[in-house]
């Protein structure tokens, strides 16, 4: 059971609803400064890839993909460097904030993807996508969304940790080993952003499909009714 | 735990929670063409300020083996103008100026009369790729202290035969791997790669690595960063 349900009683009525506080306010604070960093880091990250949209040598240069400069942030690769070196440490002070609340609030039990979610995880997929019977909701959330949001954080940490291995390849070359060196850090970081838009498209359609008092949650911390309490 | 609230209680519980969430709006900030500039100058200038920071003056760039350095022909001549500005090297000499006991004229002759360093090390683009070479040269640190210069001015400024200008902090100019580059792959300097006389700087982006070298000052101040930096580019750019 979550922390807060409070029961919603309608004046001069019978009605009652009930409202769980499921996001507590550095949850939602951090959840949105991150994405919006993350939709600038995006935006740039293109911008300086199209200075060199390669992964193999310079000598002789074999492009990947043109993006489109309209889909590219700053105009020229100097701009797009400067967004990208501004909204960076607003993404990982943010990410940052988020780990210690989770952990040190004990909330991170709400996300964090364990062992014992392995079991729900497939009831989920067959639910979702071929028709299979809708498995109970018993948690905020449950075991597939629990495994995409802990990915999709991992992958968080791995955006930085790459970035810094591209940033800082003499400063901290022990970043990049790991991967492969610095030239493969490059394919990594490029690699875990596609992987995190791939959450992002799912998240949204799924954002979509769940309605306004899911989406409101996120931003009030209240969501009324949820389906995993039963009255 | 579920404790009673009636509604208009809780419409006004929600709406605080929802106006606890304006201080994301301050992003906003970013999109404001007048705050825009300065707001991305001061987020590149903590960058700056992070990397200085973690800047350390005795820890090595990788090297490499020779049988990891690129072959010459692949690697790649790069410049904001001309390949061949056109120097006289017969006339050549690298002007000194600024914080030093021996200002002056310096052939190249005196200049690699110095201890030769040979380091294979990766250049680093900020396009984004990046090559293995080879350099020889003589420690600029070396240089430095044979011209007598003031080891606790900040910055190395410098100009070059194509116009093209740039500027190092102390703690770089004085760092083992940096050198002033006479040589690649065993050879001395092509046109294309900065002939006579360019700098190597493991430890910096390429751009900050100049080439056609003609002017070096030791100065506390700078009335130009350098050709990129001036336009927006990140001033430190260590790697």
């Amino acid at each position: 059971m979550p922390e807060t349900t409070f029961e919603v009683t309608a004046p001069k009525s019978e009605n009652t609803e009930l409202a769980v506080y499921e996001h507590p306010w550095p949850v939602r604070f951090c959840h949105w400064v991150n994405s919006i960093a993350l939709l600038v880091l995006v935006g740039s990250g293109f911008q300086i890839f199209r200075a060199f949209p390669s992964f193999g040598a310079k000598i002789p240069q074999k492009d990947l993909l043109h993006w489109p400069k309209a889909f590219a942030l700053g105009g020229w690769l100097g701009g797009g460097l400067q967004w990208h070196l501004t909204f960076m440490w607003i993404y990982i002070a943010t990410g940052l904030c988020y780990f210690c609340y989770q952990l040190f609030s004990g909330n991170y039990r709400q996300v964090l993807f364990t062992a014992g979610d392995i079991r729900g995880v497939w009831p989920m997929v067959h639910y979702y996508f071929f028709f299979g019977p809708k498995p109970e909701p018993r948690h905020v959330y449950n075991p597939l969304q629990k495994l995409a949001y802990s990915s999709v954080l991992v992958l968080g940490v791995l955006s930085v940790l790459s970035g810094l291995a591209i940033w800082k390849p003499v400063q901290f070359s022990w970043l990049a080993w790991p991967m492969g060196g610095f030239h493969y850090a490059r394919i990594w970081h490029f690699a875990v952003m596609w992987a995190i838009l791939f959450f992002l498209l799912g998240h949204l359609i799924m954002v979509v499909l769940h309605g306004w008092n899911n989406f409101m949650s996120m931003l009030t911390g209240w969501k009324k009714n949820p389906e995993y309490v039963s009255r | 735990m579920t404790k009673a609230i009636d509604s208009r209680r809780f419409n006004s519980t929600t709406r605080r929670e929802l106006l606890k969430l304006t201080p994301v709006l301050a992003l906003g900030a970013f999109a404001i063409p007048k705050l825009q500039q300065p707001l991305l100058k001061a987020g590149l200038g903590f960058s700056d300020w992070a990397s200085e920071l973690l800047f350390r003056r005795n820890h090595l760039a990788p090297t490499f083996s020779d049988s990891e350095v690129a072959p010459f022909t692949t690697f790649p001549i790069n410049d904001y103008d001309v390949d061949d500005p056109g120097v006289d090297l017969e006339a050549w000499t690298l002007t000194v100026s600024g914080a030093v006991q021996k200002p002056g004229e310096y052939t190249l002759a005196q200049i690699q009369a110095l201890p030769k360093i040979r380091q294979n090390t990766r250049h680093v683009c900020v396009e984004g790729w990046d090559v293995i070479g080879r350099f020889g040269g003589t420690r600029l640190s070396d240089f430095l202290k044979s011209i007598d210069a003031d080891l606790n001015s900040r910055f190395i400024y410098v100009e070059c035969a194509d116009d093209y200008y740039e500027s190092i902090d102390m703690a770089t100019a004085l760092h083992p791997q940096t050198l002033l580059c006479y040589e690649m792959y065993d050879r001395p300097l092509t046109r294309e790669h900065g002939a006579p006389l360019r700098l190597t700087i493991p430890t910096k982006i390429g751009y900050k690595q100049a080439k056609y070298l003609t002017d070096l000052k030791v100065t506390n101040v700078l009335p130009r960063v350098g050709y990129w930096e001036d336009q927006g580019y990140s001033s430190f750019y260590g790697l």
